[in-house]
């Protein structure tokens, strides 16, 4: 068993992504260099010819990536971070999302797009962005945001075998910050299943990233007062596990869907309605949203994000209503 | 072909200077003549009600079929815009396919009636699936290239779009990487002359979309597009060099569009009369047929023969597809992510 930190585990499993199939290769912003994060470190020099430095075009990279994935290659490109996405936005939305139904299925689209996301690092307005509203709403694209070492090893793995393409978000908070005990090879998994990683019959918090640690620290302090949560670490974000949302949301009466994205059209406002159309007869109280206020993301004065991220204490205060509806 | 008149005796000479062959001269007019019967039917079908819409390539089809005969069928890929009907049936595409795709018919090859007539793509026939939005597809062929020079495979991308797709970002991304990494990339633009109504000038401050390879260090060549020899012969080098790692190509056609944007689009508006004469009297398939004709490569008969040929195809195409099946409704679904 070894201790492996979230950026450990998203370079060990590119690393024998690399050494498994010779179609995998990495295009992005000084991948070569190992990248501003350290992702690709060592990966340049070992894996010759398949780490490849990309100039700093984000619309470039994606389309670059949907060219040779169509041609049958296994591209994994980094953005450096999310919030320098929406340059591809076009590449990812009109094309890669299309591909496969525009042509039912003859051609396809076997591609992951890494990318750092998440607020908490002082990075401001444009570097701390929770992207995935965006992208989770493009049927035919996949979004994947883990919070756990073991889930970035399994998921990553399975977003790189997988036919489709698929976001793969990294909250960049989390790169050092989370560590795990994992053990051999990653975890075979399927992308579209949510975990519930805390069971507790008072009610259910959904989250996903850094939110899923900070709803696990709220749900350890409402414990020692009493009260016992579920949560649900999401895992996938399109395609949604409705399934588990809807088994948990029925089983407790009262869910607190928690994200860093603004309110307003994030993916919490989807999750809800999910719940008040198919499970309404089973609910105690309302359904709660904690989440970013509706202003740009994010403000660079400490003071001023941490006023923006939601964190364990929010999350507890809003629990602790909840559980007393 | 069946030599259906008397042969005039014809210059060695001449047939060496065309570099082509007298199946290949005779290929690139049947496609042209193809091309251009098919869009003048489509047409028909939308003035009748019975097709919602046109996109044509009429006044391009040598600038497309000249290009298009230069790559190895079934090797190279070809990412196409959408009036690359003649690319298209170079590359192995039927009358009766086409005619699949302008009405959105079940079994259309292209898209099943999910796309617009002319967003082509054909797995099997190395076409790339293509969108509406212009110039993207010039960083799917970067990608094709990369991944073939990466996997050492001798091939060659050509990808297509008019003039005015260069101003788009995607258009220079491409170039730049294809021409940092040498990747076997023909890059081909069809200056028909206007972006809906916009004219060159309004859309870019220099004269040629080929004074753009410069910045990229790459390779350029301009060609007369209304001349399919003259086309073959620019593209087939440039498409050699390319396999044999000589890098990417910017080639800029020099054609006209002879028909308005589309059919919703009244060129009046914008289009001077006494221009588009101008042009017509440069019409690629016509000065194509008085070209080998003069110079005896085939006598009258053949080329009319050959008419008789596209015409029959053309309407026999028509009338089976209009019979063929419509997708059913629920056909709208599925599809949405690959199942291995």
């Amino acid at each position: 068993m070894a201790s492996m930190t979230v950026i450990e585990a998203v370079r060990s499993t590119l690393d024998e992504a690399l050494g498994r199939d010779d179609r995998v290769f990495i295009l992005g912003e000084d991948v070569e260099a190992g990248g501003v994060f350290r992702a690709t470190e060592g990966l340049a020099a070992k894996h010759t010819g398949r780490v490849i430095d990309s100039p700093l075009a984000e619309s470039s990279i994606i389309g670059i990536s949907i060219g040779a994935a169509h041609y049958g290659m296994r591209p994994v490109a980094e953005i450096q971070f999310a919030d320098f996405i929406h340059a591809g936005f076009d590449q990812l939305c009109s094309e890669a999302s299309r591909w496969c139904y525009r042509t039912r299925g003859d051609a396809y689209l076997p591609m992951v797009v890494r990318t750092p996301w998440g607020g908490g690092v002082h990075g401001g307005q444009h570097h701390s962005q929770s992207i995935e509203a965006y992208y989770a709403h493009m049927p035919g694209i996949k979004v994947v945001a883990p919070a756990f070492p073991a889930d970035y090893r399994s998921l990553l793995r399975a977003a790189i075998e997988d036919p489709n393409p698929v976001l793969f978000l990294e909250h960049k908070r989390t790169y050092r910050l989370i560590r795990q005990e994992v053990e051999g090879a990653p975890a075979e998994t399927v992308i579209g299943r949510a975990r519930v990683t805390r069971n507790g019959p008072d009610l259910t918090i959904i989250a996903y990233g850094l939110m899923l640690h900070e709803s696990l620290a709220a749900a350890e302090t409402l414990s020692s007062e009493g009260i016992e949560s579920t949560v649900v670490d999401l895992l996938t974000l399109n395609p949604i596990d409705r399934e588990t949302i809807l088994e948990s949301a029925r089983a407790t009466g009262k869910v607190l869907i928690v994200h860093e994205d603004t309110l307003t059209g994030g993916l919490g406002g989807e999750i809800a309605a999910m719940i008040a159309e198919h499970a309404f007869e089973y609910l105690d109280a309302p359904i709660r949203r904690v989440a970013g206020p509706d202003i740009p993301p994010m403000p660079f004065h400490h003071a001023m994000e941490d006023f923006f991220m939601p964190n364990r204490e929010k999350i507890a205060a809003a629990a602790r209503e909840l559980a007393a509806y | 072909m069946t030599t259906a008149g008397t042969r005039k005796k014809r210059s060695e000479r001449t047939i060496e200077e065309y570099l082509l062959s007298e199946q290949q001269l005779e290929d690139m007019y049947y496609h042209m003549l193809l091309a251009r019967r098919l869009n003048e039917r489509m047409l028909a079908l939308n003035r009748q009600g019975r097709a919602a819409f046109v996109i044509a390539g009429v006044g391009q089809e040598a600038a497309q079929v000249g290009a298009a005969m230069a790559l190895k069928r079934g090797t190279d890929y070809l990412a196409p815009y959408y009036r690359d009907l003649g690319m298209n049936l170079v590359f192995g595409m039927t009358a009766r396919e086409a005619m699949l795709n302008l009405l959105a018919k079940r079994d259309d090859p292209n898209s099943y009636g999910r796309q617009m007539p002319s967003h082509w793509g054909n797995t099997e026939r190395r076409i790339v699936t293509q969108s509406s939005v212009v110039a993207t597809q010039f960083l799917h062929a970067a990608g094709i290239g990369l991944g073939a020079q990466m996997r050492k495979d001798p091939l060659v991308v050509l990808t297509c779009c008019g003039e005015g797709s260069t101003s788009r970002g995607d258009f220079h991304e491409a170039l730049n990487f294809a021409a940092i990494h040498r990747l076997p990339i023909i890059f081909y633009v069809q200056n028909n002359g206007y972006a809906i109504s916009e004219r060159n000038e309004k859309e870019m401050p220099v004269p040629n979309v080929a004074d753009r390879a410069r910045a990229y260090n790459m390779h350029s060549a301009m060609v007369d597009g209304m001349d399919a020899i003259a086309v073959y012969q620019t593209v087939r080098p440039a498409v050699d060099q390319a396999r044999n790692g000589g890098g990417p190509f910017l080639i800029e056609a020099k054609c006209y569009r002879l028909w308005p944007h589309s059919s919703d689009d009244d060129d009046s508006r914008y289009r001077p009369k006494k221009e588009l004469e101008e042009w017509t009297k440069k019409d690629p398939i016509s000065s194509f047929r008085a070209r080998v004709e003069t110079d005896g490569i085939f006598p009258k008969a053949d080329l009319d023969e050959i008419e008789e040929r596209v015409e029959e195809e053309v309407r026999e195409a028509a009338q089976w597809a209009l019979m063929q099946p419509d997708p059913e409704p629920e056909d709208a679904l599925g599809h949405v992510y690959k199942e291995l």
